[in-house]
């Protein structure tokens, strides 16, 4: 099944008189179930490609579908009720929301979808146990490592059980230790679950636990095939 | 909603001094206008009393042509027979006490001093009179066949230097349009509680008054006090007579009125510039607030967050600071109030001509004041603050997750 395409997608940043093309007629389909790596260098896209598919930015020619629905056209609500029902993210900073614990962040994306205080409960503490966080639930993210930090963002991508979890250098900003700790709890998370995650990186050590690697640069496709981890 | 408020109430206290400040303006403010209120009803409200016990009554009634601001004693301007005529207003069942006054203008002399004067005559025996009589400071009340005492107010005694038992000359302007002069002694020094009023009057009884102006058996008004003002249209249509008009309070006191409605939009429009300035100090906090939190903003719509719900986000934070503001504000402006409406504000005369205030102000805090300001700087805060909120709302995800925090 298709989680997530763009055909024929162009992205223009226009800064003053100059237009960047971020993505020049890329199109590219995403199955149920991919644990896909999005690599480049530095400026060749892969940031751009991952916020069409997430619906935080709209595409200046082509079209972008997730499950089958056409949302390159969709207005800002429209979009923001996608994302909260279908998309997680997990960004190279780790963007938890300083003043709630570690439980209240992984709990956010459940209260935006309108689930009951036990359901919550119930599905936040699930979520803590798979990420080995239980003991940390009343912490504040100051409180916590970056690898911990980036394993509750993980569950709170997770949380409301999406069909796509977009993850742009989730290693970066990781010493080693702990990108492979990520890494192989989305690799878990991927096989147990089969949530399909989309992740961008340059890092060698994280494209091996890809099975589908995409190379892009200025802004176009220039390999597609199987990963290291297939 | 309680997410928003706990996520707010944290936001807050990321900065404590900040919100604190912003607060604590929003709470000088309130306090200021709690008290300013409580000052200017308690003046307004101690006026009227004061106009009502002393000068107008609840009720007068009058002889057709009389012309208060002439003061004369001439007989076509006189009610005729007036103790009979009083005696039939007081059987009336709303009626407290009705009784005879004549003013007469006049001129009190001691050595090269003198100063003018009103006289009124009245019946010594009316409990219309209580308030010189538990007024007076010093000496004794008139009696109504004491044909050479007078009453005399506290500044007056004290300008002319004048204690009980002196004498001092008083001129009359008559009924015939002639002057008349007598001496009188002080038997008794009142003090109303507002020195403006009481150095212009002084105090005989009518009998005397009467003879000594040459009005014979008038009077200029009878004063009528009810048992509850609010009669005072019915009561006065209860009391008939050709020759008479009858006065109600309000009828009287229109430029009270007039003061009072005045002051009150007077006071809005100050309360609305004040609160203004404040409110621009929580909107400036806000405005801080959303520009350091832009990635968080970007995070929260990311995770699926409407723009609608991060105004929430915002507006609660708002509604968060200026609670806090509010609830100070209103402790400290009440107490104010309620420690200065015991021991009252004094201020002495204030040389208002025409209408009579206290010497001593006494706020009075009304609760309807109170709301009605809480409520205003509750909206005018929300209000003010939507348009920060407006602005973490309009942010575009993508911009927002790309900013430094
Ligand atoms: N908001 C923007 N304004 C202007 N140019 C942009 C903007 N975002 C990205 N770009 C440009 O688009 C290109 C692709 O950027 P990006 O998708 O972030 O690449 P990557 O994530 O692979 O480093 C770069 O040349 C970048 O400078
Ligand atoms: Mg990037």
């Amino acid at each position: 099944m298709e989680v997530a395409k763009v055909e024929n997608v162009s992205r223009v940043y226009k800064v003053g008189e100059v237009e960047t093309y971020a993505l020049r007629d890329v199109s590219l389909t995403i199955q149920s179930g991919e644990f896909t790596a999005l690599v480049g260098p530095s400026g060749s896209g892969k940031t751009t490609l991952l916020q069409l598919f997430g619906c935080l930015d709209q595409p200046t020619t082509g079209r972008v579908f997730i499950n089958g629905q056409d949302v390159s056209r969709l207005n800002r609500n429209q979009r923001a009720d996608l994302r909260k029902g279908q998309i997680g993210f997990i960004f190279q900073f780790f963007a938890l929301i300083p003043t709630l614990t570690a439980y209240e962040n992984i709990e956010m994306p459940l209260l935006l979808n309108g689930m009951s205080a036990r359901q919550r409960h119930e599905r936040v503490m699930e979520l803590l146990k798979a990420v080995d966080l239980l003991d940390r639930k009343d912490n504040r993210p100051d409180q916590m490592s970056g690898g911990q930090q980036q394993r509750v963002a993980i569950a709170r991508a997770l949380a409301p059980n999406p069909t796509l979890i977009l993850a742009d250098e989730p290693t970066a900003n990781l010493d080693t230790t702990n990108g492979e700790q990520v890494m192989e709890l989305m690799t878990r998370l991927n096989q147990e679950t089969g949530v399909t995650f989309v992740f961008a990186t340059h890092d060698p050590r994280v494209i091996k636990y890809a099975r589908r690697v995409i190379t892009l640069r200025d802004g176009s496709i220039v390999e597609n095939g199987a990963g290291p981890a297939r | 909603m309680w997410t928003y408020l706990k996520m707010a109430y944290r936001n807050l206290l990321r900065h404590r001094r900040r919100s604190a400040l912003s607060a604590l303006a929003l709470a000088i403010a309130l306090a200021l206008l709690v008290f300013m209120a409580a000052f200017f009803k308690g003046e307004m409200r101690s006026s009227l009393e004061d106009t009502l016990r002393l000068s107008s009554g609840h009720l007068q009634v009058r002889d057709v042509d009389y012309d208060p601001d002439k003061a004369s004693v001439a007989w076509s301007y006189l009610i005729d027979k007036p103790f009979d005529v009083a005696q039939k207003i007081a059987s009336l069942p709303p009626v407290r006490v009705a009784t005879p006054r004549l003013f007469a203008s006049g001129i009190v002399s001691v050595g090269q001093d003198s100063r003018g004067v009103q006289i009124i005559g009245i019946d010594p025996a009316s409990e219309a009179n209580a308030p010189y009589r538990q007024g007076l400071v010093s000496g004794d009340f008139l009696t109504a066949d004491d044909r050479n005492g007078i009453l005399i107010g506290y500044p007056l005694a004290q300008s002319l230097g004048l204690q009980v038992g002196s004498s001092l000359n008083l001129l009359v302007n008559t009924a015939e349009g002639q002057v008349d002069e007598q001496p009188f002694v002080v038997r008794g020094i009142f003090s109303t509680g507002s020195s403006n009023y009481d150095k212009g009057i002084v105090l005989l009884p009518i009998a005397k008054a009467q003879t000594f102006s040459g009005a014979g058996d008038r009077a200029s008004i009878i004063f009528i006090l009810l048992h509850d003002r609010e009669q005072a249209q019915a009561a006065a249509a209860a009391i008939t007579g050709a020759s008479y008009k009858v006065l109600t309070w309000q009828e009287m006191n229109e430029l009270l009125v007039l003061v009072n409605d005045f002051s009150n939009a007077y006071i809005t429009f100050l309360n609305l510039i004040i609160l203004g300035v404040t409110v621009t100090v929580i909107v400036n906090t806000m405005l801080m607030a959303v520009f350091e939190r832009t990635r968080e903003i970007g995070i929260l719509s990311a995770l699926g967050m409407k723009s609608r719900q991060i105004i929430t986000l915002f507006l609660s934070e708002a509604a968060l600071l200026a609670l806090g503001g509010v609830v100070v504000g209103l402790l400290v402006g009440s107490a104010l109030s309620a420690y200065f409406g015991s021991v009252g504000i004094y201020f002495g005369d204030l040389g208002v001509s025409g209408m009579i205030f206290g010497d001593r102000i006494y706020p009075y805090l009304m609760l309807e004041d109170v709301l009605r300001l809480t409520i205003t700087a509750f909206v005018i805060t929300l209000l003010a603050c939507y348009y920060p909120a407006q602005i973490a709302a309009r942010m575009e995800p993508v911009e927002a997750l790309r900013a430094e925090k």
